[in-house]
């Protein structure tokens, strides 16, 4: 018996994963291909910071007719990696008065947090680490452990303007987080399962089979919800009333410096990819090429390999997303809690309750 | 079980990797002698007043309570949402389907109800005294 179920952690044709399997005995090779799957999420997890930045840099500096960076390499692609190397030599200052232990360990909370998010995600067809039946949860659980990084980060800090940083994005994460939980509870309900990979191949078909679209308009109306609730989760503009920098300096962020910084970032950007491919996952078909109906150009578009679907239309959302910031003024707290607890928990409810009398009167057929 | 195994894997290597990244950090960066005014909490740098352990609102304690409320709430219909589809597929001939969706829709009144009543005893309202 393996250590790791075999359908998920080997591809029917993974040549890497067949000569470990001939070179090392039984169990240590299962063991060392899930070192090796885990290894190239890390890969993906560290690089997604890196692509990131620069994006949102360059289409900030573009939104606002200015050219970015572009000093470091090829149109400052380069930026982030010195960016990177530069906050690796940095002093961590911890501040007088402040809780050492609790200092030092929420910065790897969330960073660790938004890293486990990507074990479930399914990339492509038999591109995924693990497909757990309870997918969905585990995403919600996973990604609820990266706020008492943020609650600790500023209580531990010894700084009023982080005390009050970490309070507010505590209290507004977890009020989104119920959006999102409920958002991902009426996908569930119609797709008929919890598991990722399985809500992708409920999705199967042309591009009208897609959530967004099979739903009729109330779908369209979800992904929406889903953008804004997830923005705000990511406590992004025009929600970044936690580190609405006139007010609060930088939030939570506000006494942390080198790597420590570094890995808040690191968790902030991996978060926005997570969100972004769980739209997509989702809503949008994950993996599934969006085919027309059109015999011809539908063979064109599945030659195309799943992964890429799956990044294209993740980069899609994460475009929307930096686009968000750019359009609209920051909210008040008072008018963002209001606006969460008194407006999209009701939209929410009622979503729910249409979904479930549509799939009863089997107007939305799997 | 094997599936939450490699999991716990990716926990562990996940936990290394940036513990990893920070201890090489503390080995490889600079560090100047620790003065009174380089440790002091940042407050744009004026003294820093008091305690930075202040008191703040409430309401940020009641809307965490609401959250644990309407979370495990929420909980509650994720097998409730998984199995729908099949319960729908198996049922007998003699219970309307009706029936099932009817039972959704009052667990979801009980969760409206609930925040009604918050809203009611003025929960959701941010500036009291203003």
């Amino acid at each position: 018996m393996s250590v790791f179920p075999d359908k998920v952690l080997y591809p029917p044709n993974n040549p890497i994963g067949d000569l470990v399997r001939t070179l090392v005995p039984a169990p240590f090779s299962d063991v060392l291909n899930g070192g090796l799957a885990i290894f190239s999420l890390l890969a993906l997890a560290s690089l997604t910071p890196v692509v990131l930045i620069w994006l949102e840099r360059k289409v900030a500096a573009h939104f606002q007719a200015r050219l970015g960076p572009m000093r470091v390499g090829w149109h400052g692609t380069l930026q982030p990696v010195a960016d990177g190397i530069k906050l690796m030599f940095k002093e961590i200052l911890k501040p007088e008065g402040a809780d050492t232990f609790l200092f030092f360990l929420a910065p790897i909370l969330p960073a660790t947090a938004s890293f486990l998010v990507l074990t479930v995600l399914p990339f492509d067809h038999h591109l995924q680490v693990t497909d757990l039946n309870a997918g969905v949860l585990f995403v919600i659980a996973a990604s609820g452990l990266s706020i008492f990084g943020v609650l600790l980060a500023g209580w531990s800090s010894n700084n009023k303007y982080s005390l009050l940083g970490g309070i507010r994005a505590g209290a507004q994460m977890i009020s989104f987080e119920i959006s999102l939980a409920l958002l991902m509870l009426l996908i569930v309900l119609l797709s008929g399962t919890a598991s990722l990979r399985g809500i992708v191949l409920a999705q199967q078909g042309t591009i009208l089979d897609w959530w967004i679209f099979k739903f009729p308009l109330f779908g369209l109306v979800a992904f929406i919800l889903f953008l804004i609730s997830s923005t705000a989760e990511l406590n992004r503009g025009p929600f970044d009333i936690v580190e609405a920098e006139s007010e609060l300096t930088g939030g939570f962020t506000t006494e942390y410096s080198g790597i420590s910084f570094a890995m808040f970032f690191f968790a902030e950007f991996v978060n926005m990819f997570v969100a972004a491919a769980l739209a997509t996952t989702l809503f949008l078909g994950g993996f599934l090429a969006p085919q027309m109906g059109w015999g011809m150009l539908d063979r064109l578009l599945d030659a195309v390999p799943g992964f890429v679907w799956f990044f294209a239309k993740t980069y899609g959302v994460i475009f929307i997303y930096m686009w968000f910031r750019w359009t609209f003024p920051r909210l008040r707290v008072d008018q963002l809690m209001v606006f969460e607890w008194k407006v999209l928990l009701p939209m929410h409810l009622f979503l729910l309750a249409v979904a479930g009398f549509f799939i009863t009167m089997e107007w939305i057929p799997l | 079980m094997t599936n939450y195994a490699i999991i716990g894997f990716a926990l562990f290597l996940g936990a290394l990797f940036v513990g990893g990244a920070i201890i090489a950090s503390r080995l490889l960066a600079f560090s100047t002698p620790h003065s009174r005014r380089k440790v002091q909490a940042y407050e744009c740098a004026v003294d820093p007043m008091g305690d930075a352990r202040i008191q703040f609102k409430v309401d940020y304690y009641l809307f965490a309570l609401l959250f644990l409320i309407f979370d495990i709430e929420s909980l509650f219909l994720f097998p409730c949402a998984t199995i729908f589809r099949s319960v729908l597929a198996g049922l007998q001939a003699n219970i309307s389907s009706m029936v099932i969706v009817a039972e959704l829709v009052f667990f979801l009144l009980i969760l409206l109800t609930g925040l009604v009543y918050a809203w009611r005893k003025g929960v959701l309202v941010w500036e009291k005294s203003v």
